[in-house]
């Protein structure tokens, strides 16, 4: 049977088998009483030299290779690097979590991030693999003509993919720092490293290989632990088959829940909390002194009786951790306030779709729905470090396979999602809710130390209410382990898997940048004339100061980074979608209409997304330009509006405007249009 | 304008068509997923089953079919990409 595989087939068949054999070993050592510490030191020592070692063999000096394999990627195997190239630490560790927190509205990062995979399959892979050059930047220059269009491509390449890939480093840092208990700047070293020996010798080629690598751990480390669970709570270890029945016993449970009086109660004292902190802000500055002075007399006061040492020295420490100035304590109050408010909220049913009391309150749910859908699969087809993964593959045909085999790889890990978030849910429903605080199952307290968990008893009854637990999105896949009873391994085995995805992504994206800089620029723009030996100097330089530059932002905790990643789908959305999928499909577009388009879109995005995110722009000196939300669209989906602009104002200037001579060859070309009869080969 | 090639009159045709489904199944129904859930489908409520499995297999057949037809395509009409 093994005689049927390709030689390829094989290799990562005893590469899986291996890996297999080394977890193995790692749950036999465990029980004879290797420490945790060191089984996580063992997955990253064995992944990354792993992958190293891949990276190392397909070292490579020719540019072909180094940007795109050398076209020499079968089907199957790009199908699970673009896997591995496409889902982020975002999708490995968040997406349950924000499954688990949003219920039936987190549904659209499911369809959004698979249904993308559709118009890349009919509207660009097999076009962009017949146009057969090395960038994204490089088809739009080729369809529309000039330099223009080629260096707003490179910008908006590198606008959108540098945000991810600091986002990737860091959430390696998160990885190292909580499972291996690395300082999280060494995390983020390790991290850097990592995606060096995997790019810096091999570019393309050996990203392509060790991402293939990644993906099988990846996808075993995030089936194993919701599996195991399944198997406890139904007996069937498929989660995705049976979670439907789970759901149901959630949503049973939920409506008993959610309205005890003691719920309502808890509710309520929050919402009196956030009452509270509105008026205190309302009072700034007065409320802020009166605050201060009236810690002082209480102080004094104490000082005068003869009480308790210990209780003034609390008393003087909330009094130093006051906020020090008005915007300090504005910024502080408001944290509290929103937290408050967000607990305050009646709990969302799991299932519901655009849950609201009223139709008019279901509108605007509704609405977000299918505009974050809209983003996401526009995005997902427009980000270029996924599209530049169909350049690698031997022939057009095969291209349009890899998307197949992409999306099936895909739908591994976002079928097993829900699972996830379901089954956490049926969990934290049936034992942690109405069960006294201190007799909680011992994961809570392990996550509440590391402060991904948080219980505050807010009505003293020493019961825990729903409303008084707090959980960040990424704790569901991490704890999951614990919450099924399982050993350490496998929480080993999900951080090494995590790893693997922020890593897979990271290098794709690195690389993405990389040529955009290289290939597009210096070799394209500013030195057509240079020797190949020297472009991939130059590739390989860049690289390296591309990714300490981004290990370097990632080591200084940017904490709007996060929620940046979800705009990068608006940016690329707005900027690529319409220039590439109109260049394909029409020939009157035009080199200004493109280019007009590109602007348009990308500006609108960006203008939107920052009037509705911020109030400010300290370094600018722009106060106060918040605006009211467009047809109540969160920042998330400016691409809606960004993506729309972009077709119309591509449209409207193509028709006032003469199309690029070369054009007609060049759709010719990716059509297979130039002559009668059709049949007509290129070599 | 070569517009009157076949080949690529026909992948265009193959193209309209699937994309339109696309559109349908992603955006017209969702719209309705509310309405949907009433429905109840291997113990899921259908609305919530669509997005979470149902959708990813619709979009994995189009993909499917659609290089299914361009192998046709392609065969039919002679064309090699090498």
């Amino acid at each position: 049977m093994l005689g049927s595989l390709t030689r390829l087939q094989r290799y990562y068949l005893y590469y899986t088998g291996s890996f297999l054999l080394f977890v193995l070993a790692l749950a036999v050592l465990e029980q004879h009483g290797m420490p945790p510490r060191w089984i996580g030191y063992a997955f990253l020592f064995f992944t990354i030299s792993m992958y190293a070692a891949i990276g190392i063999a397909s070292r490579t000096s020719d540019v072909s290779e180094y940007y795109v394999a050398g076209r020499r990627v079968p089907a199957f195997f790009n199908g699970m690097a673009t896997g591995a190239d496409w889902m982020s630490a975002a999708s490995f560790m968040g997406l349950a979590g924000t499954l688990y927190l949003s219920g039936f509205q987190g549904l659209a990062y499911i369809i959004g991030w698979t249904g993308g995979f559709v118009l890349v399959a009919l509207l660009l892979a097999p076009y962009l693999r017949r146009f057969g050059q090395y960038t994204i930047p490089d088809f739009l220059g080729a369809r529309y003509g000039g330099n223009a269009i080629r260096l707003v491509a490179v910008g908006a390449a590198i606008l959108a993919s540098f945000v991810y890939v600091v986002a990737q480093i860091y959430g390696v840092g998160v990885i190292t720092s909580r499972f291996v208990s690395l300082q999280f700047e060494i995390g983020v070293f390790v991290g850097l490293a990592g995606i060096l020996v995997c790019s810096f010798l091999g570019g393309m080629r050996a990203v392509t290989w060790t991402q293939v690598a990644q993906y099988v751990i990846l996808i075993v480390a995030y089936i194993t632990p919701v599996a195991i669970l399944s198997y406890n709570v139904t007996g069937v270890p498929v989660p995705q088959l049976v979670y439907g029945q789970v759901l149901q016993e959630v949503t049973v449970l939920e409506k008993r829940l959610f309205d005890t009086p003691a719920e309502i109660e808890v509710r309520r004292l929050y919402s009196e909390r956030a009452n509270t902190f509105a008026e205190k802000i309302m009072q700034l500055p007065y409320s802020l002194t009166h605050e201060r002075e009236q810690l002082s007399t209480m102080i004094n006061q104490l000082k005068a009786s003869d009480a308790q040492m210990r209780d003034i020295v609390a008393l003087e420490r909330q009094r130093r951790d006051l906020p020090l100035d008005p915007d300090q304590a504005r910024s502080r109050w408001e944290t509290a306030m929103f937290s408050a408010v967000e607990r305050s909220r009646p709990p969302l049913h799991h299932a519901e779709a655009f849950p609201g009391a009223t139709e008019e309150e279901r509108l605007p749910e509704r609405i977000n729905f299918l505009a974050l859908i809209f983003c996401l699969t526009i995005g997902t087809a427009a980000l270029p470090h996924v599209l530049i993964r169909f350049y690698t593959t031997p022939t057009v045909s095969q291209a349009r396979e890899s998307v197949f085999w992409s999306l099936l790889f895909i739908l591994l890990l976002y079928m097993t999602a829900p699972a996830y978030a379901v089954f956490a849910k049926y969990e934290v429903l049936t034992h942690l809710a109405e069960i006294p605080i201190a007799k909680l199952p011992s994961w809570v307290a392990a996550w509440t130390k590391v402060g991904l968990v948080s219980i505050e008893d807010i009505n003293r009854d020493g019961i825990l209410q729903l409303a008084e637990l707090s959980m960040n999105p990424d704790v569901i896949v991490l704890a999951t382990p614990e919450i099924a009873g399982m050993p350490y391994v496998v929480s080993g085995l999900v951080a090494a898997g995590a790893l693997a995805a922020a890593l897979s992504t990271a290098d794709g994206l690195l690389l993405t940048i990389t040529s955009a800089l290289s290939h597009d620029v210096y070799y394209r723009i500013i030195r057509p004339d240079a020797s190949t030996q020297f472009r991939l100097v130059i590739s390989k330089s860049l690289l390296l100061l591309v990714a300490v530059l981004a290990a370097t932002v990632a080591a200084e905790k940017p904490g709007t980074i996060l929620s940046m990643v979800a705009w990068a789908f608006s940016i690329a959305g707005s900027a690529f979608f319409p220039a590439l999928v109109i260049g394909i499909f029409w020939n009157r577009a035009t080199r200004t209409g493109a280019l007009a388009g590109m602007i348009v879109g990308l500006m609108l995005t960006i203008y939107y997304i920052l009037r509705v995110e911020f109030d400010s722009i300290p370094w600018l000196g722009i106060k106060g330009f918040n605006m009211e939300p467009w047809f109540h669209i969160h920042s998330t989906s400016a691409g809606v509006f960004g993506v729309v602009a972009g077709f119309m104002t591509n449209i409207v200037v193509s028709f006032l405007t003469k199309p690029h001579p070369g054009s007609e060859i060049f759709l010719a070309k990716i059509r297979r249009e130039s002559s009668e009869g059709g049949d007509h080969r290129d070599k | 304008m070569t517009n009157d090639n076949a080949y690529w009159r026909e992948t265009r045709r193959l193209t309209l068509v699937l994309f339109a489904i696309w559109v349908l199944v992603t955006f017209v129904m969702n719209w309705f997923a509310r309405e949907l859930n009433e429905l109840v489908i291997f113990g899921f409520p259908l609305g919530f089953y669509m997005g979470a499995q149902g959708l990813l297999f619709v979009y994995l057949s189009i993909i499917w079919f659609y290089n299914r037809s361009m192998r046709k395509l392609d065969a039919k009409y002679g064309v090699h990409d090498d």
